[in-house]
C-alpha cells in the first residue's frame, strides 16, 4: 500500500481510564487497507521540545467512514500532548506503515496477549481475523483494573481472560501465569502479543520451547517510521533490521530472544 | 518562468534541492510520497567497501529541535550497491551522488575506483565528517593534512565530479575547506552532524548506544549558517549547504549565505514531502522578489 503524509480530522478523543485514550480520526480520502500490526506516525503539534512524530498502532479502521482508531497511553510529553487534542482539530499523520501480523489460517486456534497499549493491535486482530469465536482467545494483562483497557465493542469477537500485578481483575500476576497460559497453551496453533518489552520476551522465549508458532510487535524507538534513518533497528538472527519497515511484526524465531 | 538551474562544478542539477546522505535511503523508500525527478538530487546513504552493521540500538535521541543519531553507517557495502541498488535507481530523472566512506585512505580510494565505473553516478560525496564510527570518519575530516591526504589520493582515481563534505567539529572550518580545495576537490558540503551526547537522568545512563552522537535538525541550523558563510568567503568551488533546513526560507538562508545548492535531512523524518515543498516555495519566492535565476541568490548577503 502506498504511503502518505496526511491531515486527519480528530472526530472523537475518549478518555477510556486514567491514561489511555481512544482517538477516532477522520481521513478526507478513502483510508487505504491497514492489518493490525501497522502503525501511524504521528506529529505532536505546537509541543515545545517535540520534534519527532510518535508511532501508534492502529486500533481499528473503518473504510466507510473513512476513520481509524488508535489507542494511546500516556507515556510522557508526546502522548500526553496527543490526548489533549480536540475535537476538530487536524492530526498530520503517515501511513500506513510497517508489516502486520501473519493472518491466522481457517483452522488455526489463537491466542493474543496484549499488555498495556498493546492491546490495540490484538483487539484488532481479533475483529479481522475472521476464526470462530471459540478459536479466540484474548489475554490482557494490566497492573491493575484501573489501568486496564475496557471496550465493550471488541467482546463478541473472542473469549477474554485478564490478569493484573494486584488481583483486582482476572487472575493475579504476569499474563504468563495466567492459566490458560500455564495448563494448556499447546490448544493454540499460534500465538500473537504486543505490549511491554519483557512481557513479549517471557511469552516469547515459552514459544520457542514449546515450538509454538508465536509473533511480537516490537516498539523500539523511532524517527521516521518509514526506513530511512535506521534508528529504530533490531538485532535479529539475520542482523540489524529496521522495526519500522521489517517489522513491527516479528516471529520470536527470528529474535536473538 | 524563473530558472532553477545550478551548476556544481560538472554536475548540473536542475533545482539546487536535494536530499541529504543517510535522511533518504537510496531514494526509493521516499518514492510512496514524492516523485524524485523534481529534485535537483539525491544522495543516498553513506556506503562503505564492505558490509556494516552499524552501531547497536538504542541509535536515536530526540533533542529540543532536533536528534542525535549513531547509527554507524550500517549499510551493506559497495558490492550489494552496485548488484542491486543501482539498476533500480539509476534511471531516476535526478542527480545521484553516492556518499563514500572508508577507515583508511586504501578504503576511500577503493570504493571510489568502484564508483568511477558507474555511468549513472556523476558524482561522490566523500565523507571525511562521520561522527560515529570508530575508525576514519571523522578523523580525516578535523585535522587538515589528513583532509588533503585523503582527498589527494581520491582525486588521482576520480574523473568525475568530487564533493567533500566537511566536519563541524573543528575550531576553524575554513581552513579545512582551503585545505580539500586545494587537492583538487570541486565542492564542499557542510555541516554533517555535530557531535553532542545525551543523558538519562533517571537511570544515569547515557541514552545512546555509544555514549556520543551527531546533532542534527533546526537546533544545528545556526551554526551551519554561520559555517556555510565562514566557507564561501574562504574558498571559490561551490558550496552546498545544509544543517537543519524545514522549508523553503531555511534553504534560501544558506543560498545567501553562500550555498549553491542545499541538502534537506531530518526534516525528511518529520516530512518526507518537504524537499519538494521547498522546490515548490522556491519558485514562488523568486517571482515574488523579481529573480529569474537562483544563482542571484548565492552568496548575496547584503552586509
Ligand atoms: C510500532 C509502534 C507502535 C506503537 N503503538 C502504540 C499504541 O498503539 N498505543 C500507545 O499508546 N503507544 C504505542 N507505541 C508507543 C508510543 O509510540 C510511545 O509511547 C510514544 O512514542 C511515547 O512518546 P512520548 O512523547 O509520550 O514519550 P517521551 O516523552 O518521548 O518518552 C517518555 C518515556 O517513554 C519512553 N519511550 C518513548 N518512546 C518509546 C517507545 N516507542 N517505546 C518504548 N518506550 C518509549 C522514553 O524512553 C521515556 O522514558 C507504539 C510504538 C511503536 C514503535
Ligand atoms: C540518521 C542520520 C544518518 C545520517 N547518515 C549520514 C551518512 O551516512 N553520511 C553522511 O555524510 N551524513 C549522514 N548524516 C548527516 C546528514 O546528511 C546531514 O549532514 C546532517 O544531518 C545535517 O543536516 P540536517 O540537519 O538537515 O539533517 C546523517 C544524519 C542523520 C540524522
Ligand atoms: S524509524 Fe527510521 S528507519 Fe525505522
Amino acid at each position: 500500500m502506498k504511503k502518505t503524509v496526511i491531515d486527519l480530522l480528530l472526530l472523537e478523543n475518549k478518555q477510556l481510564n486514567k491514561d489511555n485514550f481512544l482517538l477516532k480520526l477522520q481521513s478526507p480520502v478513502p483510508v487505504s487497507e491497514i492489518f493490525p500490526g501497522q502503525f501511524v506516525n504521528v506529529e505532536i503539534k505546537n509541543a515545545q521540545e517535540i520534534f519527532l512524530r510518535r508511532p501508534f498502532s492502529v486500533l481499528d479502521v473503518d473504510y466507510k467512514n473513512q476513520t481509524i482508531s488508535l489507542l494511546v497511553k500516556i507515556l510522557g510529553r508526546g502522548s500526553k500532548k496527543l490526548t489533549e487534542s480536540q475535537v476538530g482539530n487536524k492530526i498530520s499523520t503517515i501511513l500506513p506503515l510497517g508489516k502486520s501480523f501473519t493472518l491466522p489460517n481457517k483452522e488455526d486456534k489463537v491466542l493474543l496477549i496484549g499488555g498495556g497499549s498493546g492491546v490495540a493491535p490484538m483487539l484488532f486482530l481479533a475483529k479481522i481475523c475472521g476464526l470462530p469465536t471459540e478459536n479466540v482467545h484474548i489475554l490482557i494483562g494490566a497492573r491493575s483494573s484501573s489501568d486496564h483497557v475496557d471496550i465493550e465493542e471488541y467482546k463478541p469477537y473472542g473469549n477474554f481472560y485478564f490478569t493484573t500485578e494486584d488481583g483486582s481483575l482476572g487472575e493475579k500476576g504476569y499474563v504468563t501465569n495466567h492459566s490458560v497460559f500455564t495448563t494448556n497453551l499447546n490448544q493454540f496453533t499460534k500465538v500473537y502479543t504486543c505490549g511491554p518489552d519483557q512481557m513479549m520476551k517471557a511469552i516469547g522465549r515459552i514459544a520457542i520451547k514449546s515450538d509454538l508458532f508465536c509473533e511480537v510487535s516490537l516498539e523500539n524507538m523511532m524517527a521516521c517510521g518509514f526506513g530511512v534513518c535506521l534508528c529504530c533497528v533490531e538485532d535479529t538472527k539475520a542482523g540489524h533490521k529496521c522495526v519500522c519497515t521489517d517489522g513491527p511484526v516479528f516471529n520470536v524465531n527470528e529474535l536473538k530472544w | 518562468m524563473v530558472n532553477l538551474g545550478v551548476k556544481i562544478h560538472n554536475l548540473d542539477l536542475k533545482n539546487p534541492v536535494m536530499t541529504a546522505s543517510g535522511t533518504c535511503g537510496f531514494g526509493e523508500e521516499i518514492a510512496d510520497f514524492i516523485d524524485l525527478s523534481l529534485l535537483g538530487g539525491i544522495v543516498v546513504k553513506g556506503t562503505t567497501l564492505k558490509h556494516r552493521e552499524g552501531n547497536a540500538y538504542p541509535r536515536m535521541a530526540e533533542t529540543p529541535s532536533g536528534m542525535l543519531n549513531a547509527v554507524g553507517l550500517q549499510n551493506k557495502g559497495v558490492d550489494n550497491f552496485i548488484a542491486n541498488i543501482y539498476p533500480r535507481i539509476k534511471d531516476i530523472d535526478t542527480q545521484i551522488v553516492v556518499n563514500v566512506n572508508g577507515s583508511t585512505i586504501e578504503d576511500y580510494v577503493a570504493l571510489t575506483e568502484r564508483l568511477n565505473e558507474l555511468e549513472k553516478i556523476p558524482a561522490i560525496e566523500l565523507n571525511i565528517s562521520c561522527p560515529n564510527v570508530k575508525e576514519g570518519g571523522m578523523a580525516f575530516g578535523i585535522s587538515c593534512p589528513s583532509a588533503e591526504a585523503v582527498v589527494k589520493a581520491v582525486r588521482a582515481v576520480y574523473s568525475k565530479t568530487l564533493i567533500v563534505k566537511l566536519s563541524p567539529n573543528v575550531t576553524n572550518i575554513a581552513d579545512i575547506a582551503r585545505a580539500v580545495e586545494s587537492q583538487g576537490a570541486d565542492s564542499v558540503s557542510l555541516i554533517n552532524t555535530l557531535l553532542g551526547m545525551a543523558v538519562n537522568a533517571e537511570t544515569r545512563k547515557p541514552v545512546l548506544s555509544t555514549i556520543t552522537g551527531g546533532l542534527s535538525g533546526p537546533a544545528i541550523k545556526p551554526i551551519a549558517l554561520r559555517m556555510v558563510w565562514q566557507v564561501f568567503n574562504a574558498v571559490k568551488i561551490p558550496v552546498i549547504g545544509m544543517g537543519g533546513i524545514m522549508n523553503a526560507t531555511d534553504a534560501i538562508e544558506f543560498m545567501i549565505a553562500g550555498a549553491s545548492a542545499v541538502q534537506v535531512g531530518t526534516a525528511i523524518f518529520i516530512d518526507p514531502t518537504i524537499p519538494v515543498k521547498i522546490v515548490d516555495e522556491l519558485s514562488t519566492y523568486m517571482e515574488r522578489h523579481k529573480i529569474q535565476s537562483v544563482n542571484e541568490l548565492i552568496g548575496s548577503l547584503q552586509c
